[in-house]
């Protein structure tokens, strides 16, 4: 399938953002200076980038404690989602939430997620006001490989293929869950799960943006022309700890190194579309440049801006109370 | 006897549980960790706080269960097993996650002996961290202990000490009902002196950190510290308060609640809990009906508003109870015009 020009430059570019934006709170965390828990996306960026790149702001996704890059590939805007996770009055929950909480209704981002499996259900709910509505909308939901195992996941699995619904989970397997290996923790094969449920199974290479996008395409096609739900199996590493902090004594040395090396997603991106003649180089290179100065400018913006006021505390527990 | 904290002060009570009785097991998500992880290393974890580290290299892979992320099932399991000869310590990692589990809790474990007319006997332990104070938002934050208490069937315990902490795990080990362990997540490195040797506390009994004249303060968990940072101040201007650290909502020891508050005459209830039917209320209720002509002033409340646990750090600290909060509230029971503090 032949991907439009703009839709390389704006992926590669939200690729990028993931990754300077994750890179960044990495340096920022080990100040001290970041409240909270922060799980970061980081060789994990093709996945999310190459499933929205198949996605409208009337599409909806439910995302997951890792959640930044799922944001930023569905539109939510930088620098506010930079403030929230700095806890500031600017973020784009107002400094209520964080990191695992960020959340652009308006994008169609129905929210990162402190809850293992607390997407799926959700996506399940998206995907009926879609199709009751007829507006042709999809809702996928991202998992992960130890989120594959909730019973809500599963439980939405068969729901959404009962109701025949317009969703796809999309399974983006890193092979750990915390600190155990997919390895130990999933019975059977993902792929005979989502033949159980009778919905289509597709698998893809999550560090090659061009083999997400197409099977991502392939997915999402299947449930927007009603024909009921699928699931995208993402094949992936990711580069840090479970959490900012974690030691990752369960992995083998060497094993972040090797992923970094031989399957970092920008990397095989930029050699996929230079040789081909689809981008030149020095696009690439002024997209790094401006996304450098917009992380940069995030950080400083968040650091400075204004902190939640006293009355924020008790505003928006109810719409009407 | 020594210095050991809070999470020490639980593995410990653990370990010797287990050694003592070869029926006590342990699961939960990463209690151990690193199984199928591409370094081998066993025991990666032990716990994502590192509380449980150890016990799979001393009981082994039969007594030290890593489950995948399934609380639904495991917690389920643990009741099964629970009511059928083991004795499992199963560990919810954050307490906010029974919301993924809560039928295997509050429809299951805590009803099958009445249910079944006295026949059954689930010497269950669910641990779980429980608690704001650590930037985890909304639903990594919560204190539920009302929630449990609110059920018949289910004990419920609130340790708010190292020390406090390993007698009553042992005991809850020890207990054949279904038993609630909530662990506050600030308080891990909280250090005391604890013996080396097995203790047991037993539930339902309150203990008096201090006794005083003037005014009766009772306070849950964590906020049993802060009632006696508090407690101390107010000491200096002349106030002097019992506190009281009930150690177990459910049972509740009611009659030491009752018999302080008709000695001081005066009740401040320090609770984490949201403020509606939690433990605040539930005491303020049995005073009001039980103590009521001892009271020489309205019963104060010091305890969160009515919403979720706020993410950023000036807005937590709002939420929380605090010292200056308690002594304020100690001061308006006394009768004294203080400022209020949001
Ligand atoms: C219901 C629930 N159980 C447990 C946790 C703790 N927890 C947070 S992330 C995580 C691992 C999730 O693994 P996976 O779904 O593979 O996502 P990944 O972290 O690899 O992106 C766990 C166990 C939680 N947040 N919610
Ligand atoms: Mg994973």
């Amino acid at each position: 399938m032949q991907i439009a020009r703009e839709t390389l430059l704006r992926s590669y570019r939200a690729m990028r953002t993931i990754r300077d934006f994750e890179e960044r709170l990495h340096v920022e965390f080990a100040t001290g200076e970041i409240p909270g828990f922060v799980h970061l996306y980081c060789g994990e960026e093709a996945s999310g980038v190459g499933v929205c790149a198949n996605l409208t702001d009337q599409d909806t996704i439910a995302s997951t404690h890792r959640g930044h890059g799922h944001c930023i590939a569905k539109g939510v805007e930088v620098a506010g989602m930079m403030a929230e996770i700095y806890g500031r009055r600017t973020g784009v929950c107002q400094g209520k939430g964080g990191s695992m909480h960020i959340a652009d209704l308006s994008r169609g981002m129905l929210g990162a997620n402190g809850i293992v499996g607390g997407g799926p259900p959700l996506i399940c709910g998206a995907a009926l006001s879609h199709k009751t509505l007829k507006n042709g909308a999809v809702a996928v939901a991202f998992y992960g490989d130890g989120a594959s195992n909730e019973g809500s996941t599963l439980e939405s699995l068969n729901l959404a293929t009962v109701w025949r619904l317009p969703a796809v989970f999309v399974l983006e397997d890193n092979g750990y869950g915390e600190a155990t290996g997919a390895s130990y923790a999933c019975a059977g094969s993902q792929k005979a799960r989502a033949e159980g449920f009778g919905m289509p199974y597709l698998e893809c290479d999550g560090t090659d943006f061009f083999a997400v996008h197409q099977a991502a395409g392939e997915a999402i096609a299947h449930a927007r022309a009603g024909n009921g739900p699928a699931m995208l199996h993402v094949r992936l590493a990711r580069w840090y700890g479970h959490f900012e902090g974690d030691a990752m004594t369960y992995r083998a040395s060497g094993e972040v190194a090797a992923a970094r090396a031989d399957h970092d997603c920008l990397t095989i991106f930029r050699t996929r579309v230079t040789q081909a003649g689809l981008l030149d180089g020095t696009e690439l290179d002024d997209i790094d440049s401006a996304v450098r100065d917009e992380i940069e400018s995030a950080v400083i913006a968040a650091k400075q801006a204004p902190l939640p006021e006293a009355a924020d505390l008790l505003a928006d527990v109810y719409v009407r109370y | 006897m020594s210095k050991k904290s809070f999470r020490q002060a639980i593995n410990e009570a653990l370990r010797q549980e287990m050694r003592r009785d070869p029926r006590v097991i342990v699961m939960g998500e990463d209690v151990a960790g690193g199984h199928g992880g591409t370094s081998g290393t066993v025991d990666a974890w032990g716990g994502v706080l590192g509380v449980t580290k150890g016990l799979l290299t001393e009981f082994g892979e039969d007594r030290v269960l890593d489950t995948p992320i399934t609380e639904a099932s495991y917690i389920g399991a643990a009741a099964g097993a629970a009511a059928t000869g083991l004795r499992p310590v199963a560990e919810l990692m954050f307490v906010d996650f029974v919301g993924c589990c809560l039928d295997q809790i509050m429809n299951q474990a805590a009803k099958f002996r009445y249910m079944f007319g006295g026949k059954a006997r689930t010497p269950l332990v669910i641990r779980a961290m429980f608690g704001a104070g650590f930037n985890a938002a909304a639903q990594h934050s919560q204190a539920l202990y009302p929630l449990f208490t609110h059920i018949p069937g289910l004990k419920v315990v609130v340790p708010s000490s190292p020390y406090e902490a390993k007698g009553l795990l042992i005991e809850a080990i020890r207990d054949d009902d279904p038993v609630i362990f909530l662990e506050h997540k600030v308080m891990y490195d909280d250090e005391e002196e604890v013996p080396d040797e097995a203790y047991t506390i037993p539930f339902g009994e309150a203990n008096l950190t201090r006794e005083g004249d003037d005014l009766t303060i009772v306070a849950f968990g964590r906020m049993v510290k802060l009632a006696n940072e508090a407690a101390d101040r107010l000491e200096r201007q002349g106030i002097s308060c019992t506190v009281i650290d009930p150690r177990t909502t459910s049972p509740l020891d009611t009659d030491t609640i009752l018999d302080c508050v008709a000695d001081t005459g005066r009740l401040v209830i320090v609770d984490e809990s949201s403020p509606r039917c939690n433990m605040a209320a539930d005491v303020s209720a049995l005073v009001a009906e039980y103590a009521f002509d001892a009271l020489k002033a309205p019963i104060r409340r010091v305890m969160p508003p009515h919403t979720p646990v706020p993410f950023a750090s000036v807005l937590e600290n709002l939420y929380l109870p605090s010292v200056e909060k308690i002594e304020a509230a100690v001061k308006a029971a006394m009768g004294h015009r203080v400022p209020e503090i949001a």
